[in-house]
């Protein structure tokens, strides 16, 4: 129970995607904006692990279709998990370990491969995110969850499923917390450090919290002429 | 004439809008489907950042996963009435055409797109929904998208996506009478698993493809995402000209002789060559029921569930046999259901309806079947089945006979199998709580879906004639 105020954890807001933060981008490549709407930025997280030991965790687990009819991004971190987390009254299912006090306040999920599979839902993104974790490692992810959770300043790890299933189990055993370094793409537990990849391009972008759309009208001109030349079919 | 080419890598090079070492392409988009659940935040986005839709006359938009199936001017949920509203002031607001919940043209965005002849072969066609990858039957490169690429769509008619790898799965030989398309990719799934096509884009070929109905072929291509793979398509040939002809958004005339012939060309070269190559023979492939919870849990009806001790996989097994409230090596023809669903995004379309209706033909729905409904893919498929009479062949029997939706596929409309029901379903997932909570589904073709409705249990529907003539 006290394990985890011991905890660092990078400080984040949860309504981010409301409260959207205005920032100056200052790169070279960017200098066109002086203030561009962005997702929150990303270089460095530490914290609490919760192992979610199950393959093919689809988008339906993650966030039931009863909780989709919202129109808005925030709120679905008390659904995340709903049908496995609470009884049909309610109560806390005994049976799922998230629900382990031992786990609370954890950001980093650990998972099983093709994490994210099913349906596109966003919502499945969103509800993580507003739960708490910014971090998820397995050993591969659905594409279109990958995505989201890269839209959104979640971390996507892939990693080799025995260095997963060794931090499963002490995850399982004690509160265990890794430290996330994606400037320089290694993840760091008590005794190792581990190096992961990502694409540059996913990076850069999660490192500064660009927006895509912002990037892409830069080259507007482009989608233009495209559009001017096209040859349909 | 170059190196030959697959009709993956034509329709993506043709639409190149930006290309930089190290990062993904920024590929054009030249449809773009929207709906009532994936696409509010998206709009919302758009307004914050006082962007407008770039290519309104790209984008169409109609309401399918909340509607009610019966009963449609009564939307009961708060929430979800105001998410369908929401979507008719989006489109409003941004210029949009819209075939809302009485339109007629209303309907599956998957089934319409394809009606309307917004679906064509060698566009790019995106959704915020994973199953728009129906509309690679057309030979079109189709693939679904979360909501933030949505708003980006709308805002710029792009996308950047990493070029994917190429794959062939191959099907060698005919299917057999009685063995459908859905079986099909039923057992392409259960026989090279969920993720066999994370990475790729799937080109459906081989003799048993060309032979199928372009319906049918959009039952395979559905699927795909049940594989893994984002998108899969099938090469158009005469087939997929001739569905197309006439069709509303389709060119007229010589017009359309033109754009017929550069379809055509875009099929794979003889001598392509894709990063990987899967086979499977048709011959082999029984009626299939799934009995577990992801797509790949799924056997011939004439099997039985898996042994825990011979699978790898046991601690998934033992929870899925638990869920779906099975044992261990039973047989699928003894598993009673009580609920039936015809309908969804891949079994809802005309053919699906007049192939399950010829099995319920003067028959009757089992005592033990607490409800059976029949859910047309689209407005306008309802009225051409209602034209030739299956409407009252499934009432006669039993069956509940509904207005188009996504329906009992998510029941996300009012449309739930209770807690503890047994479904057997023509949709595509059999995730749980997917069709209600504690729900159990069992994936099947329409013909399966028809003759377990009658016997109120698993049987092949291939032997269903000779038991019941």
């Amino acid at each position: 129970m006290h394990g985890h105020e011991k905890i660092e954890r990078q400080s984040y807001d949860l309504n981010m995607l409301t409260s959207i933060i205005i920032f100056g981008i200052t790169s070279d490549l960017f200098h066109l904006f002086k203030e561009v709407y962005i997702m929150e930025a990303m270089q460095y997280h530490k914290g609490l692990v919760y192992p979610l030991n199950r393959e093919n965790v689809d988008t339906d687990q993650i966030i039931p279709k009863q909780f989709l009819k919202a129109i808005e991004r925030t709120g679905f971190g008390k659904y995340l998990f709903y049908n496995w987390r609470y009884n049909d009254d309610g109560s806390p299912r005994e049976d799922f370990t998230m629900n382990d006090k031992k786990y609370n306040g954890a950001s980093i999920i650990l998972a099983g491969k093709n994490f994210g599979c099913g349906s596109s839902r966003e919502h499945a993104a969103w509800a993580l995110l507003d739960y708490g974790f910014r971090v998820v490692i397995a050993p591969s992810f659905a594409d279109i969850f990958y995505n989201n959770a890269l839209k959104n300043g979640i971390l996507p790890i892939m990693l080799e499923p025995l260095i997963i299933q060794d931090w499963m189990e002490k995850a399982e055993r004690d509160s265990f917390t890794l430290a996330v370094d994606l400037e320089a793409q290694t993840i760091t537990d008590e005794e190792q450090v581990i190096k992961f990849d990502i694409p540059t391009y996913h990076k850069e972008k999660l490192v500064n919290g660009w927006d895509d759309i912002d990037l892409t009208l830069l080259l507007k001109d482009k989608i233009e002429a495209y559009e001017q030349n096209r040859q349909f079919v | 004439m170059g190196q030959p080419k697959t009709i993956i890598e034509k329709i993506w090079e043709n639409h190149v809008v930006h290309r930089e070492a190290g990062k993904p392409d920024l590929l054009y988009i030249d449809l773009h489907l929207v709906h009532e659940v994936t696409s509010p935040q998206a709009f919302e986005g758009l307004r914050m950042n006082n962007r407008k839709v770039r290519r309104p006359d790209l984008t169409f938009a109609t309401m399918d996963h909340n509607v009610p199936t019966v009963n449609r001017e009564i939307v009961r949920d708060p929430i979800s009435k105001k998410q369908m509203e929401t979507l008719k002031e989006n489109c409003e607001e941004f210029g949009i055409q819209l075939a809302d919940m009485f339109h007629p043209d209303q309907g599956i965005v998957h089934v319409i797109g394809p009606q309307l002849g917004l679906t064509q072969p060698g566009k790019t066609i995106v959704c915020g929904d994973s199953h728009t990858s129906t509309h690679g039957a057309f030979g079109a490169l189709a693939f679904g998208i979360g909501t933030s690429e949505v708003e980006h769509v709308l805002a710029t008619q792009t996308i950047w996506q990493q070029r994917p790898k190429t794959m062939n799965v191959h099907i060698i030989g005919d299917l057999g009478p009685g063995v459908t398309a859905k079986d099909l990719i039923l057992a392409i799934i259960a026989k090279f698993g969920v993720s066999f096509g994370q990475g790729y884009v799937v080109e459906y070929t081989g003799e048993a493809i060309r032979k199928l109905s372009m319906e049918d072929r959009m039952t395979i291509c559905n699927m795909s995402i049940e594989g893994g793979a984002r998108a899969g398509l099938i090469s158009p040939d005469e087939k997929t000209v001739e569905f197309l002809k006439g069709k509303r958004y389709v060119p007229k005339g010589k017009p359309f002789d033109e754009i017929a012939e550069n379809w055509l060309s875009l099929a794979t070269d003889a001598g392509a060559i894709y990063d990987k190559t899967l086979t499977i023979n048709a011959e082999e492939i029984e009626p299939q029921v799934t009995w577990g919870t992801n797509p790949s849990m799924c056997v011939p009806v004439s099997g039985s569930t898996p042994a825990i001790s011979e699978v790898e996989n046991k601690e998934e097994v033992r929870r899925a046999l638990e869920y779906m409230g099975l044992v261990e090596n039973q047989p699928i023809s003894s598993i009673n259901i009580d609920h039936v669903f015809i309908g969804s995004c891949t079994n809802s379309r005309l053919s699906d309806l007049r192939k399950a209706a010829e099995i319920v033909r003067g028959r009757k729905v089992h005592p033990n079947i607490k409800r059976a409904i029949v859910v047309p893919g689209s407005f306008l498929v309802k009225i051409e089945a209602e034209k030739e009479g299956l409407d009252q062949i499934f009432k006669e029997a039993g069956f509940e006979w509904r207005d188009a939706g996504c329906s009992m596929c998510l029941g996300m409309n009012e449309d739930i199998v209770p807690p503890g029901g047994r479904c057997a379903s023509t949709s595509n997932r059999n995730f749980e709580g997917r069709q209600g909570n504690g729900a159990r589904t069992h994936l099947v073709s329409p013909e399966m879906a028809a003759a377990s409705a009658i016997t109120g249990h698993f049987i092949d529907v291939r032997k269903f004639q000779e038991v019941f003539q």
